[in-house]
Order: structure tokens, then sequence, then C-alpha cells
């Protein structure tokens, strides 16, 4: 299949417009033509994954298009970048590292993406329409676009979005194509205890062996109907994403395009599996990398803590003091609805690390590289040993705060029986 | 003994030890960008450096931001010597683009399902139409 260009278009790669919406042309086509697209699409906004400094190549590319005159075409926002500007968490990066992470953020800043800083956008405002055809980067940030908004992107790399949120166009082929959105395997959990299927801790769980068993495929989540909240969302597509390519998931009932079973599959016969505690325990013991029980230091906010999620986190610490140092990455949005509801000093005060604008998983934010992380998030788990040196222990939001008080690990097991 | 043909993505030549992976990676949050060593320890081949290799993956997975892993690797010189996909990467092959317009040399990436994948020498060179021949 060739790639049909729209006058516009060819006039655009020619350079029409500048040799920076030239290079973005270039990079779209060219990925186009290796997808198979036929034409391009489009979008209508941008959620940039591009900022984070993982060395000097991504921020000498920032700064090439912004000498090139880069502006962008439609409203974009930001992910996390290397460094917490609004919160001030230190990073322990080393002075010309830090010097360039902070240039590649503000060469963003300067093409105009909005200062969001966040892996949640769609906590912060931006929440693109359903049906709409969007570029987003950040692989949970993607399947909450996707599955729960119902907008339509692929999973767009680092640098590609920069691309399409100046060209406002992007490939057309993937996730943008209604066929392709279709459920073709079900995880059936209606066996499950209605107690674990309503438990904040269960979703990570769920969301990791959703993403082991589906690759790129796209799946259905039966049994969960009445179950869902945004931020248990929010928690399965981030784990379902790191342990798997997954760009879209449905939750029948609860997800937009899943109103039942004939919408989500097409009308086709998929294969159901049934989920069975044993498959659960599986999933749930390979987020733990330890059987350590002395924890060394608790990491939430992968995705970044909604505001909910802070209160939440307050009430679960209960006035008390926390022995361990606890991290709580979240997003300038939710700090300031935080301090708008006038608990960010308290929060403090127990012994809460906020980290905004970043996350201790992306940057060196944590003391030292040995010892036992302890989280509630199944992204975390699964980057932190990789990226930090850390082992995990995987627990609720309420067994984090738990063993920060008493500095061992405290985990209820009887849920999961 | 007859060698599989891959099918060239981006275009190019490339020669080096193969290195078959077992199961598949995210580029970001599982290779070292300053090293090329891959860190994921969940990952069964944990501890190894894909600098220089015929990197073959049956599949990638994670994070969008493995572009950037990539692009950082061929910066500095550390790149795979060529990626071999089980199903064409959007994320990955950005990497290779974006290397080309910094003017920074990109590794060439084929096509080849993880059966033919299996089928790769220990060692070997592939020619720009994609063709394989194992060096001894």
């Amino acid at each position: 299949m060739s790639l049909a260009l729209t006058p516009e278009e060819t006039r655009l790669l020619a350079g029409d417009q500048g040799e920076g919406m030239a290079l973005a042309m270039r990079v779209i086509t060219e990925t186009a033509r290796l997808m198979g697209a036929s034409r391009l699409v489009p979008v209508v906004s941008a959620h940039i994954d591009g900022a984070l400094y993982h060395g000097d190549s991504g921020t000498l590319f920032a700064e090439h298009l912004v000498r090139l005159g880069a502006k962008l075409a439609i409203p974009t926002t930001l992910n996390v970048g290397a460094l917490d500007l609004a919160c001030g968490a230190k990073t322990r990066l080393p002075p010309h590292q830090h010097d360039m992470a902070y240039r590649m953020m503000r060469a963003y800043e300067a093409m105009g993406c909005a200062p969001t800083w966040t892996c949640a956008p769609y906590q912060a405002g931006h929440r693109p329409a359903f049906g709409s055809d969007v570029a987003w980067g950040e692989s949970n940030a993607v399947a909450f676009c996707n599955s729960v908004l119902g907008a339509r992107t692929n999973r767009y790399g680092d640098f590609l979005d920069i691309c399409c949120a100046m060209t406002a166009r992007a490939p057309y082929y993937g996730l943008h194509i209604p066929e392709n959105r279709r459920a073709v395997f079900a995880l059936d959990c209606s066996g499950l205890s209605p107690s674990l299927r309503n438990s904040d801790v269960f979703w990570p769980v769920i969301g990791t062996l959703f993403g082991q068993r589906a690759g790129t495929d796209i799946g259905v989540v039966l049994g969960l109907e009445g179950c869902a909240t945004e931020d248990r969302l929010k928690a399965f597509g981030a784990a379902a994403a790191s342990a798997g390519a997954v760009g879209l998931f449905h939750i029948l009932g609860e997800t937009p395009e899943a109103p039942d079973l004939a919408t989500v599959t097409g009308g086709q016969d998929i294969p159901v599996v049934p989920v069975t505690a044993a498959m659960l325990n599986a999933a749930r013991a390979g987020l733990s990398t330890t059987g350590e029980t002395a924890i060394d230091a608790v990491a939430i906010g992968s995705p970044h803590c909604s505001a909910e999620e802070l209160l939440e986190l307050d009430r679960l610490i209960a006035g008390r003091r926390l022995t361990r140092p606890f991290y709580a990455c979240t997003g300038r949005h939710a700090v300031a609805e935080l301090e708008a509801a006038g608990r960010r000093r308290a929060l403090e005060q127990a012994g809460v690390t906020l980290v905004a604008d970043t996350c201790v998983v992306v940057t060196p934010i944590l003391d030292g590289v040995k010892g036992v992380l302890m989280t509630n998030s199944g992204k975390f788990a699964h980057y932190a040993p990789g990226n930090t040196g850390y082992a995990v222990q995987y627990g609720a939001m309420a067994e984090c705060v738990e063993s920060a008080v008493s500095g061992r690990l405290v985990r209820e097991e009887r849920l999961w029986s | 003994m007859t060698f599989p043909a891959l099918t060239p993505l981006l275009p190019g030549e490339a020669s080096g030890p193969v290195l078959q992976l077992s199961a598949p990676l995210s580029f970001w949050g599982g290779v070292d960008p300053a090293t090329g060593r891959i860190t994921q320890v969940r990952h069964p081949d944990c501890g190894r450096t894909i600098g220089g290799a015929i990197l073959c993956l049956p599949a990638t997975i994670g994070s969008s931001s493995s572009s950037a892993v990539l692009l950082e690797l061929i910066r500095l010189g550390i790149a795979p010597a060529a990626l071999v996909m089980g199903t064409p990467d959007a994320i990955l092959m950005i990497g290779c683009l974006v290397a080309r317009e910094m003017g920074w040399a990109a590794p060439p990436a084929f096509a080849l399902d993880p059966a033919g994948q299996a089928l790769m020498p220990g060692a070997a060179r592939i020619d720009a139409g994609g063709n394989v021949s194992p060096l001894s």
C-alpha cells in the first residue's frame, strides 16, 4: 500500500512552512510508510512523552527543533521531565545531566507545550472527546485515552509525538481505524470474590495479567461491572501497558466502547479465559521481587496520584508519623488541589515527600540504590528494580502506609485466598 | 543450509553476533541508555549487552520512550548493529529516523517472524536486500 498525501501535506513536506515542519513531516510520512498507512489523519491534541532526559540526544533534538522554528498546531500537554520544578524534590543528577534535563524541559515549553509535566494529563484537564483522533505518548496515558475516554491514538513513541503536534497529523493505521479497536480475547473475572474485585489493590494485578496475555492484542475484561473507578482504570491501564504492548483495553459495562459483548467484539466469537485465584496470585507474586520484609522506602503515584488519592493517603496516615521515606509522585494540578484542601502541610509533616513534574522511577531521587521499595503501583513494581536498583514489594496503599509507619512489611493475605 | 531472508524496513547492511531475545523487551526501563546493558530483572536476557549485535526481537512491549533510549544508544555509538523485529515496531524505528535527521549513523531495521529468527546463525552478515550469510 502506498502513502497518499494531500496537496497541503506535500507542500509541508517540501518545506513550504519551514525546515522544522518539513522535518516533522519527514518523520511522520516515513513512519506511515513503515507501518503500511495509506494516508495521514488530522489529530486534535497531543501529549508529549519526549521531554524526559535519557541522555543528551533528546535535548539536542529538542533544541534542534527550536532552532528550526518549531511551533505547535494543536493543544499539547507535557508528560514528566527529569526534574521537579514545582515542589522542589531533589534530583541526584550530576551537574551536566541536570543542566541538559533542564534545557530539554525548557525547549519543549519554548515550542508551546503546556507545562503540565504529568503522566496523568487526563486528570489535569486534557480530555479529548470520544471518537476524536489524537497523538499521545506515554504508555499509560495512551491506554487511558483510548480505553476510558474513547479518543483514538496509537502508542506514539518519543519524538513522533512532537512531530504530530507540529503538523496536526498522524499516520492513519492501528487504533485510529475503528475496526482495529475490537476485542479479540476476553478475561472473565466473574468467578473472583466481589470484595477482591472491589478493592484498589486488585486492579494493577489484573492489569498485569491482562498485559501478559494481550501482547499487542485488544482484549475485554468481563465481570467487573460496577467495580471500576477512574483511578482503578488508570492503575489497570498502567500495569497492562507495562506488562504488554497494550494501547487499548475494554472493561465490559465500564469503558465506553464496551457497552455489551456484541459491540466490543463486533459480533465475533472470541476466546474467553476464566481468571482463577491461582492465575491472579501468580501475577501478584510477579509484582514483588523479594521476600525481604524490612521496608526501606515507599513510593506511590505511577501514574501520578490524583488529588483524591493524595487525600486518601492523608486519611490513611491519620496523623501518625511515617518512619520510612515515603514518596508520593503527582502532578502540579493535584498539588494545587491538595493545597486548596489545606492538607499539603499535614501530609509533608507526616513524612511524605511530594514529587511533582517527575517521578522516582524515571530520575534518581531515591537515596542509595539498595534496599526494598514498597509500592501500590503495578508500573512502579515493573520498572523500579531495573531503573532504581531497589527490590520491590507490592501492596495496597493502606498496606504501604502501615509498612511505612512500622518499617516492616504489613500485608493482608486474606483478600486473595 | 539456507537462512531466512529478511524484509528491509529501514535499509542498510549489518554484520555482527546475533542476539536472540527470548522474551519481549521494552528498551525504556529495560536497557541502560549509557551502556546498552539489559537491566530489566524479570527479562531472561538481563545482564547481556545489545551494542553491536544483530538484535532479534520477538516482540516489543512497554514504554513509548524506547525510541529515546535507542536514540541515545545510537548517539553514543553503542546501538545494535541491526534491529530484526517480529512485528514492525514504530516506537523503535522512530529512534532510527530521528537519528538520521540528526546526522547520526542509525542501524538498519528488518522484519522477520520469530520462527525465522530462530534459524539465524550465531553471527551473520545481512546485505541491503535482507539476505543473510553466516560469519565464521
